[in-house]
């Protein structure tokens, strides 16, 4: 049951950061923008969708992908709250998903070693997909920070605005320390040190600051989330709350 | 051996390979390295497959369309089974195969995928990628992602052709 539990975590953060990035179909500043926006949406929902199918699976209730995605209340959810923020600017949505992806790439590469075979397996997918989206978004904060005065203003206010919900990702209750004790989960604190050196890597090359640590937000692991994710659910949950068990 | 369905282990691969990529059509899903094993348990043909990425919408039609070459070829049970390790990479794509989807216009994937690389290099290792219409390697990344999640896009600067690239990964 502890394992349910941890994969929801990783299932929800990854459907909703997806669902964020979906938004932004059809309205990206450059076609190839667009493309890429929507194909990290395509493979971060497809990675929910093998996590929460494997938590469904595990409960054995009959619950699939779909009816945890779908059916569950805000408070059911355990993403952390860095993923449901509104997609504000194009400099938000990089820098986000910039800060995002590198801790999703470092937790995969150690979790592909998981004593959980499906587990494993699932990571070790995911880990190739999520190291090239850190990348192209890596080139993007390089790119807006170094670039001109309007775009390196706008990423360091997205940087300053978003650092104060990173601290969540690195965040550990007992349900995480034990699963991490017995191989199959990975301890997420032990990942702070190499972010920051990733992270800081990066932004020091773009000519952006790492801002100071200051008050950190958190919540979402234990279903307090912000204003925002209800707003996001309706819109992702409307078509088969209406239409339950429709097919096209 | 007789099999309790009357077909070899050929026949079941041979069948199995009829089934296209419907994004890469040129491509068997044989030539993907997708189908891990075949066999038979039981009376019933189990298929097992590793996916191309999380969220490639073209599996479940390949699921189908493996399960439809099968029971055209005299399986009257067959299942497909999703296996995630190990993970596919397109080292397994083999060189017949690279061939052929050359000739469709579609770059191959260049290198081997397993070198090993910083996380997040500051300075990225360029892939020599060679233009499928015209052979230089006077080529450019036009855009990292493309149509499909296995492809982005370059564009060549001799025969001034953009062109698709299969993603090492």
């Amino acid at each position: 049951m502890t394992l349910f539990h941890y994969l929801h975590r990783l299932g929800d953060d990854r459907l909703i950061l997806g669902h964020r990035l979906s938004e932004w179909c059809g309205h990206a500043p450059i076609l190839e923008e667009d493309i890429a926006l929507a194909n990290m949406a395509l493979d971060l929902v497809g990675q929910a969708n093998l996590l929460l199918g494997l938590a469904g699976t595990l409960e054995g209730k009959g619950r699939d992908a779909d009816a945890l995605a779908y059916f569950r209340e805000a408070v059911e959810f355990r993403n952390a709250q860095i993923v449901e923020l509104p997609r504000g600017d194009f400099a938000f949505t990089m820098m986000r998903q910039f800060l995002v992806s590198v801790h999703s790439a470092l937790l995969l590469e150690r979790l592909q070693h998981s004593t959980h075979a499906d587990l494993a397996g699932i990571a070790a997918k995911a880990f190739k997909e999520v190291r090239y989206h850190a990348r192209h978004c890596a080139d993007w904060v390089l790119k807006l920070g170094d670039g001109t005065a309007e775009s390196h203003l706008r990423a360091q206010a997205a940087l300053d605005d978003l650092w104060r919900y990173t601290d969540e990702l690195f965040d550990v209750d007992d349900l995480e320390r034990q699963l991490a004790a017995d191989g199959i989960a990975v301890d997420a604190s032990m990942l702070r040190a190499p972010w920051r050196e990733q992270v800081t890597r990066v932004v020091d090359a773009a000519t952006l600051t790492v801002p100071v640590d200051c008050f950190m937000q958190r919540g979402g692991r234990t279903g307090r989330h912000t204003e925002h994710l209800g707003h996001l659910l309706a819109e992702m949950q409307i078509v088969a709350r209406s239409f339950p068990g429709a097919a096209w | 051996m007789v099999s309790r369905t009357g077909l070899t282990r050929e026949a079941l691969w041979e069948a199995v390979a009829q089934v296209l990529d419907p994004e890469v059509p040129v491509l068997s899903v044989v030539d993907l390295g997708i189908v891990r094993h075949v066999r038979e348990v039981d009376g019933t043909v189990v298929v097992d497959v590793t996916p191309t990425y999380s969220g490639c919408p073209a599996m479940l039609v390949i699921e189908r369309d493996i399960v439809d070459a099968l029971h055209r070829a005299g399986a009257a049970k067959v299942l497909v089974n999703t296996v995630y390790q190990p993970a596919w990479t397109t080292d397994w794509i083999k060189p017949e195969a690279r061939a052929r989807l050359r000739a469709y216009g579609i770059a191959p994937p260049s290198g081997l995928a397993s070198q090993g690389e910083d996380l997040i290099p500051l300075r990225r290792r360029v892939d020599v990628v060679a233009c499928p219409h015209c052979g230089s390697t006077r080529t450019r990344m036009q855009s990292e992602f493309g149509s499909t999640a296995c492809k982005a896009i370059l564009s060549c600067d001799e025969c001034r052709q953009p062109f698709e690239y299969l993603k090492a990964i």
